[in-house]
């Protein structure tokens, strides 16, 4: 722990800090374009000069290991001196294009030049100019305003995993390009658009659309994967104009994937904005909110009870999987589902958590990938596994496609008879898992949404128990969910109550005439066949398959719209916050179950939200700890018969479109065109 | 300048290294220690442009790439680096002329004037007899014969207008000059002879002293 002196406070610092931190410590910003946290030191763009005492002239802080006994200056003639002198230096070849450009107002460099340039310059050559670089349909580029921080270059590198960006040329040629001008093919892309610190990468679906001082910014919680990311939505009244990220060491840190950063647009279009019911004509018309509660209550008292059945869809917050649970349960109907692809889970917390935490996977020094693909069902949990792999070369094994995750991988195979052989230790990649001290099995949709999930899932808990995968300090089970409701739904049992049915039974009850009313609270990703003669009633936000197969369509909220909880995948419980109000005359989701449920004389008793998380507390009491983890007890789960043969594949195959939202999106659309052009193939094969 | 500025407009559509520069390839790469193939990158890029008319394709950069397991980025960003390597194709004969200040000093600009007059070209062309490629380049570190202009591999120093001149005109003929001082000077040893440790050769000295030491 060297102490050192920064402009006469004595401050200690941890081992391998740099002057830099050692400035902060001390509460002395140091300007800096090209150092991040979270990247490797480049240590190129030299605005963090200091003074240190008995060196010849001013050091980079930021790639100067800080000593024991070093002596620091920052307020220095010469530290301003040679601060002036490196601004002078960038803004030579800037253009001063602030008015036009989508950085103004949150620019580094427009910032750093207040604070520590000179008023004018004595450049009176010509600025140089550079060709604008393609880099897919996320990110805009002038390439003229960057100043080679390299931020982005070594992002691609380094996190994203993806070495395609670089600088070619040099001197006053270099210039930052993908390789041949390819689409830049990551899911975590976009983040370089917030790591630029000039104007040189912007967002191209965002180009020109507001400036950041016109939008109200809300801090909430993403519901595009499992994840929860921490977002803050920025909204110009009653429109979503763009998602950044929001700092949270235990879950997306600074990052977030594309998809949750612009699958927004989608937020526009399709919307439902009034009730429709389905006419003799078989066309859906708009009708008044007192028609649709009206037709809907009958339809609820001429139902049999036990013939009423309610699935939930992937975005779901928890008051309203609450308020429709609450709902069926006056109603008297057990047929409740929020496992839209009929995973087999739910039961024993611990068999449907990511046990070890997403900060976990830091720890571990093995992994056994089973049925998933982190890169697409959960891009920023992939962006940790790939660090973690980056500084321990940790073995990890795939049960599933051979896909390119952004790190070295064993392909066992996609043969469910792996497992068995993980199982009993004949496999090699099972001393492996023996070696290690803290192994880790993630477990994914593609293992568990099919018939013989629940016995992949007991196999997975076989192999967790037999490698040590679960001890008293460390639980390395991880099941990776890409729904941002399924936590929820799971933890407050939205599922078959005794004698009920799951979703594919309701689907056969539905085939044989036996399913009178089915609600779909957001549900667009089931198969709606078997449906066609039960009355249907979508409540949702988007015009998509759900509402396309409903009888009657009731306007909800989207995530961006409604305060709501979601747990994550971890089971961790978080608040959502919103950002703008729905459009028309939508409603927030728990208020349209409150009405109906007034509707049918079957009242569910909360009036308010306050009032309805109050109860929701009541009855699971962990709801009530935001961003808190009630860990789950280790106990028995899964089932133990034989597994089928059939080939063990991943939860679902494009990154881009997986909800009404994201399906909805012009921008997605557009990602999916765009990768499938540059990288056909890999595509393809992923 | 962007990427298709400075690679060629048409590229071949495969290359592949001969039996020869495999093993020289598999030679490079051992003299770096396992896991640090990516230092041979240079070596590599240079047998490319050797053996493929003295520029480099980007299917060649592509295979270097995947050789060393690198990403191509960064073999690209290696052969832009360096003026040495060509991304374009180049004349059989590759003239650099050395313009910094000793050679220019000592009339480099006579020297680019010699070829400008005859090929009409400026550096980064080719003539258009395509046999000749100029470009302008920076020390090339023999600066006591200045000027210096480099043909392929060789140098040719104390170059003027007319020397020049009868430079080019050996290369057209496919018979070039002695590699070396077109003065005739042996080595960096002044323009009339050599004016010290005339008495003898050293090497006797030199051989007594290390029997000496052994």
């Amino acid at each position: 722990m060297p102490k050192l002196t920064v402009n006469d406070v004595e401050v200690e610092v941890e081992d391998g800090s740099t002057v830099l931190h050692a400035c902060e410590a001390a509460g002395v910003e140091i300007p800096r374009f090209c150092y991040h946290d979270r990247l490797s030191i480049a240590g190129n763009c030299r605005m963090c000069l200091v003074d240190m005492e008995r060196a010849p002239k001013p050091i980079a802080s930021c790639a100067m290991p800080a000593g024991d006994g070093m002596v620091i200056r920052t307020d220095t003639d010469r530290v301003k001196k040679a601060r002036e002198g490196v601004m002078e230096f960038l803004l030579i070849n800037h253009p001063l294009d602030c008015p036009i450009c989508d950085q103004g107002g949150e620019c580094d460099l427009q910032d750093q030049a207040m604070g520590y340039g000179l008023d004018g310059s004595r450049f009176s050559e010509n600025k140089r100019a550079v060709d604008n670089k393609h880099m897919g349909p996320l990110i805009s580029t002038v390439m003229t305003r960057c100043i080679h921080c390299t931020r982005c270059v070594r992002f691609a590198t380094e996190v994203a995993g993806v070495p395609e960006l670089g600088a070619i040329g040099r001197g006053e040629s270099m210039e930052i390009t993908t390789y041949l001008e390819k689409t830049l093919a990551s899911e975590l892309s976009a983040n370089v658009i917030d790591l630029c610190p000039v104007g040189a990468l912007t967002s191209r679906p965002y180009a020109f659309a507001a400036r950041p001082w016109e939008l109200n910014k809300v801090e909430t919680i993403d519901v595009m994967d499992a994840l929860g990311s921490n977002i803050r939505v920025d909204a110009r009244g009653a429109q979503v104009m763009r998602v950044l990220p929001r700092l949270n060491e235990d879950i997306n840190e600074e990052w977030i994937s594309d998809k949750t950063r612009y699958a927004i647009d989608g937020l526009r279009r399709q919307r439902l904005d009034k009730p429709y019911a389905r006419g003799r004509d078989g066309r859906l018309h708009p009708v008044s909110w007192d028609e649709a509660l009206k037709s809907l209550a009958s339809a609820l008292r001429k139902a049999k009870p036990n013939m009423i059945g309610a699935i939930a869809g992937n975005q779901a917050d928890a008051e309203s999987l609450y308020a429709l649970k609450s709902l069926m349960t006056r109603l008297g109907s057990p047929n409740l589902d929020c496992r839209q692809d009929g995973a087999k889970i739910g039961g024993n917390r611990a068999g449907y958590l990511f046990n070890s935490t997403i900060a976990g996977i830091d720890d571990a020094d093995a992994v056994l990938i089973i049925g998933s693909n982190p890169r697409i069902e959960a891009a920023v949990l992939n962006a940790r596994i790939r660090r973690n792999w980056l500084s321990s070369r940790m073995p990890v094994g795939v049960v599933g496609p051979k896909v390119d995750l952004t790190y070295d991988a064993d392909f066992l195979g996609q043969d469910p008879a792996i497992l068995d052989a993980l199982a009993d230790g004949s496999h090699k990649f099972a001393a492996k898992l023996k070696k290690a001290k803290k192994p880790m099995i993630i477990i994914g949709m593609g293992a568990l949404a099919r018939a013989d999930g629940a016995a992949m899932l007991g196999k997975a808990r076989q192999i967790a128990e037999g490698y040590g995968v679960v001890t008293k300090e460390w639980n390395g089970f991880n099941v990776l969910h890409n729904a941002a409701a399924r936590v929820g739904g799971l933890d407050l049992g939205f599922l078959p109550a005794r004698g009920g049915m799951d979703i594919a039974a309701m689907g056969k009850a539905a085939m044989a005439g036996k399913l009178d009313l089915l609600w779909l609270l957001g549900a667009d990703e089931i198969d709606f066949e078997p449906f066609a003669s039960s009355f249907v009633v979508y409540q949702g936000h988007h015009g998509d398959a759900g509402a396309h197969h409903a009888d009657l369509v009731l306007p909800g909220a989207a995530y961006t719209e409604k305060d709501g909880i979601y747990v994550n995948t971890e089971g961790r419980v978080q608040y959502a916050t919103r950002a703008a109000f729905p459009p028309g005359d939508a409603r927030e989701d728990w208020t349209i179950i409150r009405a109906v449920s007034g509707a049918v004389g079957k009242s569910i008793g909360f009036d308010t939200l306050a009032e309805l998380r109050e109860a929701l507390c009541a009855e699971y009491p962990h709801f009530a700890d935001a961003d808190e983890i009630a860990p789950a007890k280790w106990a028995s789960f899964g089932g133990r018969a034989k597994l089928s043969a059939e080939p063990v594949g991943q939860a679902f195959d494009n990154f881009y479109m997986t909800c009404a939202i994201s399906r909805a999106s012009e921008t997605m659309a557009e990602c999916v065109r765009a990768s499938s052009a540059d990288h056909g193939a890999a595509v393809a094969a992923e | 300048m962007s990427i298709e500025d400075r690679i060629a407009s048409d590229q071949p559509d495969s290359f592949a290294f001969s039996k020869d520069n495999e093993a020289e390839i598999k030679r490079i790469i051992a003299k770096y220690p396992k896991g640090r193939q990516a230092s041979a990158v240079m070596p590599l890029l240079d047998l490319a442009q050797r053996q493929h008319e003295n520029w480099i394709p980007m299917k060649a950069i592509e295979l270097i790439a995947a050789k060393l397991d690198m990403a191509e980025i960064r073999v690209l960003e290696v052969a832009t680096f360096y003026t040495m390597f060509n991304l374009k194709p180049v004349g059989k004969y590759f003239l650099q002329a050395c313009t910094t200040t000793p050679c220019w000093l000592r009339g480099s600009d006579e020297m680019m004037r010699a070829i400008k007059d005859r090929y009409q070209i400026s550096s980064g062309q080719t003539s258009a007899c395509g046999r000749f490629s100029l470009l302008e380049v920076e020390c090339l570190g023999a600066c006591v014969n200045a000027p210096i202009l480099q043909v392929n591999d060789d140098f040719y120093e104390d170059l003027d207008y007319q020397s020049t001149g009868a430079l080019l005109d050996s290369l057209e003929a496919d018979a070039p000059l002695a590699v070396g001082s077109v003065l005739g000077r042996s080595g960096s040893e002044a323009a009339a002879g050599a004016t010290t440790l005339a008495a003898g050769k050293p090497a006797k000295a030199t051989k007594k002293r290390s029997a000496a030491n052994a």
